[in-house]
């Protein structure tokens, strides 16, 4: 594939790419839900991926930090490249943080404990050490004062706010985000979306899966269309849904903007 | 301005789509993946094979090559390395099935026994038409005339066959089938109760529901052989087998009544509401808006009871009643028989009858709760 | 409308259409018929029981009871008196329901986590095993443990003995030698592994991986057994007899019996304990301050076993394990254990061990897959996401159930009866029922005794489920 250079993250594509993939394939069972990916994103890249549901958006992130296996092709995330090497993954894991759809905040832990899980059991930090930086991150996220409440406590807004603070929690240096304002009442996308801007600028590596338009309008670097699995189209925000190319993307843009 | 409208992708044409590669797929992924995923997953697959490889022959030898298919007494068993007695079952079927009952008689057992399974495959049968009509018939008609059958009448011309005589697998039959016919309404009324807003109704019937479910079966049972004849007048004096049906279907009630219970919670209020909405009373509203809804949703717990209930019945045997299990034991120590593999032979048997039963009723549950499941999900 | 006062005041409803009012009618009306029902049953019992010369108080209690029980934890004799057979009775039902419950819940939990295992023998053989036992009734498979398994067994004279197996060191080539290929065989299969680069080798690799390890084992054991008997010994050895014998009287165990110094072994054992918690409380503390993780388990296991072991063995081994002997027909010495109890035992355990594994497979599987993910994308290893994700959330939904097959496994042991394990059904309700007559007052004391364990068992459950819910909304 073609990626053309526009932002300057990308001039050195192969060195400081933070996610790499080439001719990624993947099947459940004979349907093919993932083809011949190639996809660079580089170091601070803010990446945007659309597309209609069942057209393996979720599952192209899911394989980045190897929720799903893929079954043939590469991907490399900041120079490490998969395998099965629970070694790789684990080193994967520590610096990829992820947002779910559906929250997943573990309902038995405390906000507080669920931001300080990771960073004591994984990156064997002091626990007064991590519970600063927790408390550090839920402010960020404008929440501290919930910190002792438990997830079943909280809205579904919060809740996703929890669930950034406990990925950053881990320092990680690329975050996937799921369809993060989808399961979410219209009134609380907002406070999840600022939570999110406020992260772009400062220059995290981002894959979102969204159909919030005017995010990508806002933040994204490239824009990503994919559909029956595979990308059919990316460009910048402004091209990309001034003068869409494919009439693929047209439709879909037609259908959820008109 | 001029380059940023071109794309910095578009696809010109679509990639084809192709099956997976071999090793991703079919059976040799499944043997990766469920026989080889690890040093330990392989060894453990090994240690299977090894162990099916090692007890196969040996099982066929005993259950059908070595086995005594045809001998009118326990001779031919008790030669050394004779396998499984498979004649001892089948000179003996007739005492498992019947017991002692006259044996000129037993088409009445037959009879009551054919009109049980048609009216338990009517009830069970999903979606089956006219299920009130069959309720009314299992729960009412049925109950009346298989007693009047099997205990004969003599106003219909039928000899008396007294409860001594009645045993074996039809009475097992008899012991399930009362305590299910019981525990349904007994165990609506009593789960009613425990959810009843009168405090008074509501301490009655939690205090029978625990104390039931709090003492062992074999002590409901001795308490209903023993106690229950001194609880009533001298002169009622109840039947030797009545005695152990009263004690199963209080047993079995306060079972039920937990199991409705559960159906009842999950009757959103939103339910009743619109119920008293409409002016209904609370029997009506019970009848017709919250019970049908309630049983539907238990329907996998009833049966769950209807199994635990079928292993318990060989537990009547402790107050003498010759139950399929007790014919077993019986003709387990029948001298003519005696020999080194009839024990085994006996329980194998019965167990296969018990396991035949009690495993298709749980698949039958199994399968009531996906189309349960797959009706919430509409 | 001229009294404001008039037209607030209640208009008057027929009483019979008050819900009140039938509602305090509905509950009178319960009351009545229940409590006269017993009345009349009370009634009845009083003048049947006359009737009958059936005692009605509890005189029995202290008087002699003129029969034997043959497995006691407490001295009795048959000079003894019925109440102290009730209480022989009583404790013979705890022993075994306590000692059913340990294994149950062991093989239980082991059960459950292979029947969600990824290996295909494993998870078959998990669902073989609880679709089979708990569809059998539980008396159906006391009888076959005890009539068709136990009471064919040998006599005495020609009881099954279990040989002992002793540890000495082999000699140092073989040994070497067997090391050396079981750790070139592991490298091997590790190698292999890390090899793995596409789905065709990836095959190739974990068959080769496999089979690595195969050899590794039997490169272990070929060289443990090789040298066996041979001088200078192998690993194991097979010797004489190890004092455990199986017969139709039951299970025959060496009598351990503790000299002088044992005290310094239970010593050693307290200190390892009491160490282990020290540790444990030192790395959580460590963990705390510095983020460093240290193996506890390990370190417990060897303070826990290591202590008390050197302990023994600077002591001078003051444990002797008195060997049950064969003199004439029977044995005499080491400890005899009723093969009714065995059956018991085998029959309780095997048959609530699938009921738990249920309970353990639904636990865990009711834990939402997410959960597992979000642990993953966190970094956490499978064994902690097991530990401090999904085992959290699974054990409370799993723990109610639990607790109410350890009551019916507790119910279900007066299925002692059918085999005649003397236990409280089978003495008191059975023996002293039949010799007292007291019918009313033997059953209501047996079935009070089952009732107060329920219900305290289920208050307990209730407590700790309360103390341990999380807030939810």
């Amino acid at each position: 594939m073609a990626a053309i250079a526009q932002e300057p993250a990308q001039e050195s594509a192969h060195e400081a790419a933070a996610i790499e993939m080439i001719g990624v394939n993947k099947w459940y069972g004979q349907f093919h839900v993932l083809r011949d990916i190639n996809l660079v994103v580089g170091q601070g890249e803010r990446i945007v991926i659309c597309g209609p549901s069942g057209s393996g958006k979720s599952t192209l992130i899911r394989c980045v930090n190897r929720l799903e296996e893929h079954q043939s092709g590469r991907i490399i995330v900041r120079g490490v490249e998969l395998t099965n090497d629970l070694r790789k993954i684990d080193e994967i894991r520590r610096d990829v943080g992820m947002v779910f759809q559906n929250f997943n905040l573990f309902p038995h832990l405390s906000i507080l404990e669920n931001c300080t899980l990771a960073p004591i059991w994984v990156r064997k930090m002091p626990r007064r050490e991590a519970e600063d930086l927790a408390m550090h991150y839920l402010a960020r996220v404008k929440i501290p004062e919930q910190a002792h409440k438990y997830p079943g406590q909280l809205s579904g807004g919060q809740q996703q706010r929890v669930a950034i603070a406990r990925a950053l929690c881990m320092n990680p240096r690329i975050m996937l985000f799921d369809e993060p304002t989808s399961a979410l009442d219209p009134e609380m996308v907002k406070e999840v979306l600022d939570t999110m801007v406020a992260l772009a600028r400062d220059g995290m590596t981002m894959l979102c899966v969204t159909h919030e338009m005017n995010f990508a309008k806002q933040v994204a670097d490239r824009v990503i269309f994919m559909d029956r699995g595979e990308i059919v189209e990316a460009n910048a925000p402004e091209p990309f849904f001034a003068n869409p190319q494919h009439e693929r993307t047209k439709l879909f843009l037609s259908q959820i903007l008109g | 301005m001029a380059e940023r409208t071109t794309p910095s992708f578009l696809r010109t044409e679509p990639s084809p789509v192709l099956p997976p590669p071999v090793f991703a797929g079919g059976a040799v992924k499944w043997v990766r993946e469920n026989m080889l995923a690890g040093p330990g997953s392989a060894l453990f697959t090994l240690v299977g094979l090894a162990f099916i490889v090692w007890a196969t022959p040996g099982l066929v030898r005993h259950l059908i090559l070595d086995a005594v298919w045809t001998s009118p007494d326990g001779v031919a068993c008790r030669a050394p390395g004779a396998g499984a007695c498979w004649s001892f079952i089948a000179r003996k079927l007739e005492f498992f099935l019947y017991a002692s009952y006259p044996r000129d008689m037993v088409w009445r057992v037959n009879l009551c026994l054919a009109m049980g399974a048609v009216l338990a495959v009517w009830l069970l049968w999903p979606g089956a038409a006219r299920k009130g009509l069959g309720a009314a018939l299992f729960f009412i008609v049925y109950p009346v005339a298989a007693l009047v059958l099997l205990h004969g009448s003599e106003a219909l011309g039928l000899p008396k066959a007294p409860t001594d005589l009645w045993g074996g697998i039809f009475l097992s039959m008899i012991v399930a089938t009362v305590g299910i016919v019981f525990s349904l309404p007994g165990g609506v009324l009593l789960a009613l109760g425990r959810r009843s807003r009168l405090p008074v109704v509501r301490f009655f019937a939690t205090l029978f529901i625990e104390f039931v479910r709090g003492v062992p079966f074999i002590t409901v049972l001795f308490m209903a052989n023993t106690m229950l004849p001194l609880f009533v007048p001298a002169s009622w004096s109840p039947d030797r087998l009545v005695r152990p049906l009263v004690g199963v279907s209080l047993f079995a009630s306060a079972y039920m009544a937990e199991v409705v219970r559960a159906g009842l919670q999950a009757i959103p209020r939103g339910q009743t509401e619109g119920a008293m909405a409409l002016g209904l009373s609370y029997w009506k509203m019970m009848r017709l808006i919250i019970l049908p809804q309630a049983l539907t949703v238990v329907i996998p717990g009833i049966v769950g009871i209807f199994i635990g209930l079928f292993k318990d019945t060989t537990l009547v045997a402790v107050v003498g009643i010759p139950d399929f299990l007790r014919t077993v034991e019986t003709a387990r120590l029948d001298p003519a028989w005696a020999g080194p593999t009839i024990s085994t032979t006996g329980y194998l048997f019965a167990g296969a009858f018990y396991w035949v039963f009690c495993f298709g009723m749980s698949r039958y549950s199994l399968m009531m709760e996906r189309r349960l499941a797959a009706g919430r999900k509409r | 409308m001229s009294g404001g006062e008039q037209g607030a005041a209640r208009p008057q409803v027929p009483l019979l259409h008050d819900p009140r009012f039938r509602g305090i009618l509905a509950q009178a009306l319960t009351a009545l018929v229940v409590i006269s029902l017993i009345w009349a049953a009370v009634d009845n019992a009083a003048t049947n029981m006359r009737a009958r010369g059936i005692p009605t108080n509890f005189d029995f209690w202290d008087r002699t009871s003129g029969f034997d029980v043959n497995q006691t934890l407490i001295a009795y004799s048959a000079i003894s008196t019925y109440g102290q057979a009730f209480w022989v009775g009583l404790l013979n039902t705890l022993l075994v329901a306590g000692i059913g419950i340990v294994f149950a819940t062991l093989l239980g939990f082991l059960l459950g986590v292979m029947r969600l295992s990824a290996n295909w023998a494993a998870r078959s053989f998990a669902a073989i095993y609880v679709e089979t036992l708990r569809n059998v009734p539980l008396l159906l498979q006391l009888l076959f443990w005890y009539n068709a398994i136990l009471t064919p067994l040998p006599a005495p004279r020609a009881s099954l003995g279990m040989p002992s197996v002793t540890l000495t060191w082999p000699d140092a080539p073989s040994f070497a030698l067997a090391l050396a290929a079981a750790g070139g065989a592991f490298f091997a299969a590790r190698f292999a592994r890390s090899r793995a680069e596409d789905d065709a080798r990836e095959l190739l690799a974990s068959v080769g991986a496999a089979l690595g390890w195969i050899v590794a084992l039997v490169a272990l054991l070929f060289g443990a057994s090789v040298f066996i008997g041979a001088p200078g010994g192998g690993v194991l050895h097979w010797g004489g007899p190890a004092g455990v014998y199986l017969n139709n009287r039951g299970l025959l165990l060496p009598d351990p019996r503790f000299g002088p110094g044992f005290e310094w072994v239970m010593a050693a054992l307290a200190l390892g304990v009491a160490l282990s918690l020290a540790f444990g409380i030192w790395a959580r503390r460590r963990q705390a301050l510095s983020g460093a993780q240290s193996p506890l388990a390990l370190v417990s296991l060897a303070l826990i076993l290591g202590l008390p072991l050197l302990a023994f063995f600077a002591a001078g081994g003051p444990v002797t394990l008195e060997y049950p002997v064969l003199r004439g027909f029977n044995f005499q010495g080491g400890v005899r254990v009723l093969p009714e109890f065995v059956a018991l035992l085998l029959g309780l355990s095997l048959y609530t061990a699938a009921f738990i594994a249920e309970e353990v497979r639904a636990g865990v599987q009711s834990v939402a897959r997410g959960q597992t993910e979000a642990a993953h994308a966190l970094g956490l290893r499978a064994a902690p996401t097991l530990r401090l994700v999904v085992l959290p959330q699974a054990m409370r939904v799993i723990l109610p159930p639990l607790t109410s097959q350890y009551l019916n496994l507790t119910k279900n042991s007066s299925l002692a009866v059918f085999i005649g394990y003397p236990d409280l059904v089978q003495v008191f309700m059975g023996t002293v029922l039949n010799q007292t007559g007291a019918a009313v007052q033997v059953i209501a004391v047996t079935m009070a005794v089952y009732l107060t364990i329920s219900l305290a068992t289920s208050g307990l459950m209730a407590l700790y489920a309360r103390r341990t819910a999380w807030a939810e909304r």
